[in-house]
């Protein structure tokens, strides 16, 4: 057995190997088991049904919320249509499901493939341009699939939408929010995998130095129209995935949740959470899911009071307001998000008492 | 014949106003290149300004007009201290989403105050501006707001040209470090601009509010409007900038009338695809030439 790696004295790397290591030390790799065993051994049976359908959703907005950190925290483009490739994902998964009677994993795929795809188009005519020009073009994405959703009647049945039969998976009846968590789970911790890898390979590493800097990256023989296309297909098919695995959770998909607010949602997801850092994407979506719900409990607890109802309505709009509010807060003071906040506390214990 | 006519007359009156709420969004981008996704709140609050002026309090219209400028200056200013005087220095993507941000919260606070429902000015434009054109009629907002486009040009043409606070705007525009290192006060053109950019977008706004009514929701999609119309002008040209509104406003207007009303909105949208594909720096655009 090989000899156990502890952090070192000082911070410095002997090796490239040791540069490229995604666990510096062995206890990262038992941290990292201990919290895979939580999450699929512990969680889902202690927790009450509500706690469970806020995790799948946490779930759910985290996939997608990984794809955009690859494409704004490695690759520096901005995407404000995130929420409708989200919404192609979750539509061609349950054009699939009513009407093909595809099987569970190949609509996800097929969704994941689809979504990629229409990304590919809209970021073609983009991405050779210098500048946030991709940022316009999916604005105009975000609307134009917006359109289709809504007029494309005989695919998308309008604004009436799709009713997706229940899934299921070798068998399993994948209806109850219980066993479809493990599906979520299993997908988000495969994504993060791949993720995470993604930063180490020749394409992850093109990603970042676009992002620092275009010009140098291309003076080195970086293609740059190339890795931005891809970076953005690539986090297309995140969304798209996370899109199809929405449609199977909520059984029944209508074109309102893939607005532009869904869109401007993920990006405050990752800002929030930390631009260019996993973990970051997942403390996001948790954040906002969770700032969403206790609005919303507020809001109906303010109804149920009823001699407040007037309050409830001029309230509704403070929801944005706190949006905007921690967005503009967390760039002003702390432009790395809540992951940077984690890592000050962590070694704040780690290095406890002499933290100097 | 007529119906032609009339579908021109609406589609280059829309098409002003899409070309001036350009404007307040091509002052910004012309002296930060930062692109403004807080423009439609930015039209709403000077609206929203001159509504508590006009309306609420009574001011004579040339004092709250007057106010509504003076006020969005000095707001202009306050924005720009708080929230983006800190990132000064900071990758652009960081300032674009601190105006996402802003944007937002913008929106919530005025619909908190104001709530969504449409308000409206009291009339007040001389009806001798109306122009009246065979069968063809022109309202006197749409007169005024050629007006004002036209002047806008003018001020604006000469002051990006020749004064020396343009010229320090368009330096920090092209090349933020290297005006900063020729001794370029970035801090002071920042504030300046963006204190412009709210005056002019405040006076966009109150002329969107005489036409339309005020509503928080349509002024901040009107503010999304924007990129289809600066795309295909050229993002820094403000002669392109109306130009562009004009035809963005035709194509739409025309649209809604020969086809079909749900394609009216996207339309412009389509329109600014094909032209990323076709002419990516638009019709007037500064054309970047790089070569490694």
């Amino acid at each position: 057995m090989r000899k156990l790696r502890f952090h070192p004295c000082g911070n410095f790397k002997e090796t490239y190997e040791e540069e490229l290591a995604i666990f510096e030390t062995d206890f990262g790799r038992l941290w990292m088991l201990i919290g895979i065993v939580l999450l699929f051994g512990v969680i889902p049976f202690v927790s009450s049904p509500y706690i469970l359908y806020v995790l799948n959703i946490i779930g759910i907005y985290s996939i997608a919320a990984v794809g955009l950190n690859i494409l704004t925290g490695y690759t520096g483009q901005i995407s404000l249509g995130h929420g409708a490739f989200f919404g192609v994902g979750a539509y061609t998964a349950a054009i699939l499901a009513s009407k093909a009677h595809s099987p569970f994993l190949l609509s996800l795929l097929a969704a994941g493939v689809m979504t990629a795809a229409v990304g590919f188009i809209f970021g073609l005519p983009s991405s050779r341009l210098k500048h946030l020009y991709l940022l316009i073009a999916t604005l105009a994405g975000q609307f134009i699939m917006e359109y289709v959703f809504v007029n494309w009647e005989s695919m998308t049945g309008g604004a009436e939408g799709i009713v997706v039969m229940g899934a299921s998976l070798f068998g399993l009846d994948l209806g109850n929010d219980r066993t479809f968590y493990f599906v979520i789970f299993a997908f988000l911790v495969l994504m993060i995998w791949i993720a995470v890898n993604l930063k180490r390979t020749r394409y992850g590493r093109a990603f970042i130095a676009i992002r620092d800097n275009d010009r140098a990256a291309e003076g080195m023989g970086i293609p740059i129209f190339r890795y931005k296309l891809l970076s953005f297909a690539i986090s297309s098919f995140y969304a798209g995935l996370a899109g199809a695995l929405f449609a199977y959770f909520t059984m029944s998909i209508t074109p309102e949740p893939f607005n532009l607010w869904l869109s401007i949602e993920f990006i405050a997801m990752i800002i929030i959470g930390g631009l260019g850092s996993i973990p970051g994407s997942i403390f996001g979506t948790a954040f906002i899911v969770i700032l969403n719900e206790l609005l919303s409990h507020v809001t109906e607890y303010l109804m149920n009071v009823g001699a407040s109802e007037g309050m409830a309505i001029t309230i509704a709009p403070l929801r944005e307001f706190v949006f905007g509010l921690a967005i503009v807060l967390f760039i002003i003071y702390e432009p790395k998000g809540i992951a940077e906040v984690w890592r000050v506390v962590r070694s704040s214990f780690r290095l406890w008492p002499f933290s100097y | 014949m007529d119906f032609f006519l009339q579908l021109l007359v609406n589609g280059i009156s829309l098409g002003l106003l899409y070309a001036l709420s350009a404007l307040g969004f091509v002052m910004i981008f012309k002296s930060s290149s930062v692109l403004n996704l807080a423009h439609g709140e930015l039209l709403a609050i000077g609206a929203f300004l001159f509504l508590v002026f006009s309306t609420w309090a009574r001011l004579p219209i040339i004092l709250a007009f007057g106010l509504t400028l003076v006020g969005t200056f000095a707001l202009g200013f306050v924005v720009e201290r708080l929230f983006l005087r800190p990132l000064i220095g900071e990758n652009l993507i960081e300032v674009i989403m601190m105006t996402l941000g802003l944007g937002i919260m913008f929106r919530g606070l005025l619909l908190f105050i104001f709530g969504g429902d449409i308000h409206s000015y009291p009339d007040f434009l001389p009806k001798s501006l109306t122009i009246q054109w065979g069968a063809v009629q022109i309202p006197s907002v749409n007169v005024a707001t050629f007006i004002i486009g036209i002047l806008f040009l003018v001020i604006f043409g000469f002051f990006f040209k020749y004064s020396s606070q343009g010229i320090y705007m368009r330096s920090v525009a092209d090349n933020q470090p290297a005006a900063l290192s020729l001794g370029v006060h970035v801090r002071r053109v920042f504030a300046l601009s963006w204190a412009i950019a709210f005056i002019v977008a405040a006076m966009s706004g109150i002329v969107l509010g005489i036409i339309n009514g005020i509503n928080v929701h349509e002024l901040s999609a009107i503010g999304l409007k924007v990129f289809p119309v600066v795309i295909l002008g050229g993002l820094d040209s403000i002669g392109g900038a109306i130009l562009g509104g004009i035809i963005i406003g035709l194509i739409e207007t025309f649209t809604g009338g020969y086809f079909s009303t749900a394609l009216k909105e996207i339309i412009p949208y389509i329109v600014l695809i094909f032209i990323l594909m076709v002419k990516p720096y638009g019709l007037f655009g500064l054309v970047e030439i790089e070569r490694v």
